[in-house]
């Protein structure tokens, strides 16, 4: 009887090629993603105009059409906050959590292989020895396989010999002579077996695929905690955080400044919901502004918006104060000179 | 539930890739095969992902066209 596996694809290449070899052993190999908020890809690509000619496509999506297989993407962004506010193996670098991450998607993985409808025998991941400071490391490698409750369902193809044999390996569902032993940072091996299969075309993310490992990303994330007094986020705050310039002239408050016509119309979907500003009689951008400004705030904020319209050498520039309750106003401000606006406050 | 030709229509505006994906995954599991869904986005990722998504999984992209602001995507339901 055909053994099946659901195989974790990120849409990098490890993750294609564990995929892969276990496919070439006669396994029934199915994907499994999961959309955390913070996944690189799409949002990104789909705001910012200067990045509209890139291509658009979802990697994990286009890797299932290379191997041929189904890709269930799972929308696991309620869930996965735990993960981020709460790691019980800490964060790499900067707020990424790494371990707690993988140990929460193989758990995640078990729990829907394994359901009834389902009915998957093993879990397969693209994980290499070594190839990762914090989560993929010989003594992290146990730690993912018992504390996501796979224990020894769990298979690493591209390094399975430098493990204990799994269960799919003991039992012959698998043969771990066709498996690699792969470890270290050196992409040599998998490029090679890439070659072998014949894939010459695969993401290469650099810094990987989550927000959480990219300084800036992490240094706004910090700053809303600390602005708000409280570890938590929805997922409408992590979704700003990848848009505009953040600017925080006073701890209570911040303005969302879109950078470019694609951003503006990315803020313009949450223009209901928050105080925001636009110029009225010269172009420029739209700002959001995130907390609780006070009155004598607001001017503030004008200025600041008006420093990034193209009335900033302008006397003065009228902006448009929209209220949530539908109240609109106008003030005349002074855009602020460049000097004004202390480097401290870009978030 | 729909029968072919009177149509399913999902609301995806306003959500980023992958989430218009993960809507119509969802949605397209309830129905029966030779239904028509109309995915409705803003989010142009759409136009290779859903397309992308259907292939994957056996099911039929009938069209996509651009209606203002608006990106339509019709899908069939088909048999895996």
């Amino acid at each position: 009887m055909t053994k099946k596996a659901v195989a974790l694809i990120s849409g990098g290449l490890d993750s294609m090629l564990a995929a892969k070899v276990v496919m070439e052993q006669g396994v029934h190999v199915e994907g499994l993603n999961f959309y955390t908020g913070f996944c690189v890809e799409g949002h990104t690509h789909a705001i910012r105009r200067k990045d509209r000619a890139k291509e658009k496509r979802n990697n994990a999506l286009w890797v299932a059409e290379q191997l041929g297989i189904p890709l269930h993407i799972i929308d696991v962004t309620s869930e996965y906050k735990d993960v981020v506010l709460n790691p019980k193996h800490g964060y790499g670098q900067h707020l990424n959590p790494c371990l707690d991450c993988k140990i929460f998607m193989v758990n995640k993985a078990l729990a829907w292989g394994f359901m009834d409808e389902h009915g998957f025998d093993f879990i397969v991941t693209g994980e290499v020895i070594g190839q990762r400071p914090k989560s993929q490391r010989k003594e992290t490698m146990p730690i993912v396989a018992r504390e996501s409750g796979a224990d020894d369902l769990l298979l690493r193809p591209l390094c399975a010999k430098n493990l204990p044999p799994t269960r799919p390996e003991r039992e012959g569902w698998v043969d771990r002579e066709a498996l690699f032993d792969f470890h270290g940072r050196n992409r040599k091996p998998q490029m090679a077996l890439a070659e072998a299969f014949g894939l010459t075309d695969y993401a290469q993310p650099a810094g990987g695929c989550c927000f959480l490992t990219d300084e800036r990303y992490a240094a706004k994330l910090a700053d809303l905690w600390e602005a708000r007094g409280e570890r938590d986020y929805e997922l409408d705050d992590i979704m700003l955080l990848k848009v505009g310039r953040h600017i925080r002239p006073a701890p209570h408050y911040k303005l969302i400044v879109g950078r470019e016509e694609g951003e503006n119309r990315f803020l313009e979907g949450y223009r209901k919901r928050f105080l925001h500003l636009r110029t009225s009689r010269v172009p420029g951008p739209l700002a959001l502004v995130d907390g609780t400004p006070a009155r004598d705030d607001i001017g503030l904020a004008a200025q600041v918006l008006a420093r990034y319209s193209q009335g900033r050498d302008e006397a003065e520039v009228e902006v448009s104060v929209h209220h949530p309750d539908g109240v609109v106003e106008l003030v005349n401000v002074a855009p602020l000179a460049p000097a004004e606006l202390p480097a401290a406050w870009h978030v | 539930m729909s029968d072919r030709g009177t149509g399913e229509r999902l609301d995806a505006r306003g959500l980023l890739c992958p989430l218009p994906v993960i809507r119509t995954q969802d949605r397209v599991r309830t129905l029966r095969p030779g239904t028509l869904l109309d995915v409705i986005a803003t989010d142009p990722g759409v136009l290779h992902d859903i397309p992308a998504w259907c292939r994957v999984h056996g099911h039929r992209v009938l069209f996509s066209r651009r209606e203002g602001e608006d990106i339509r995507i019709r899908v069939e339901v088909c048999e895996t």
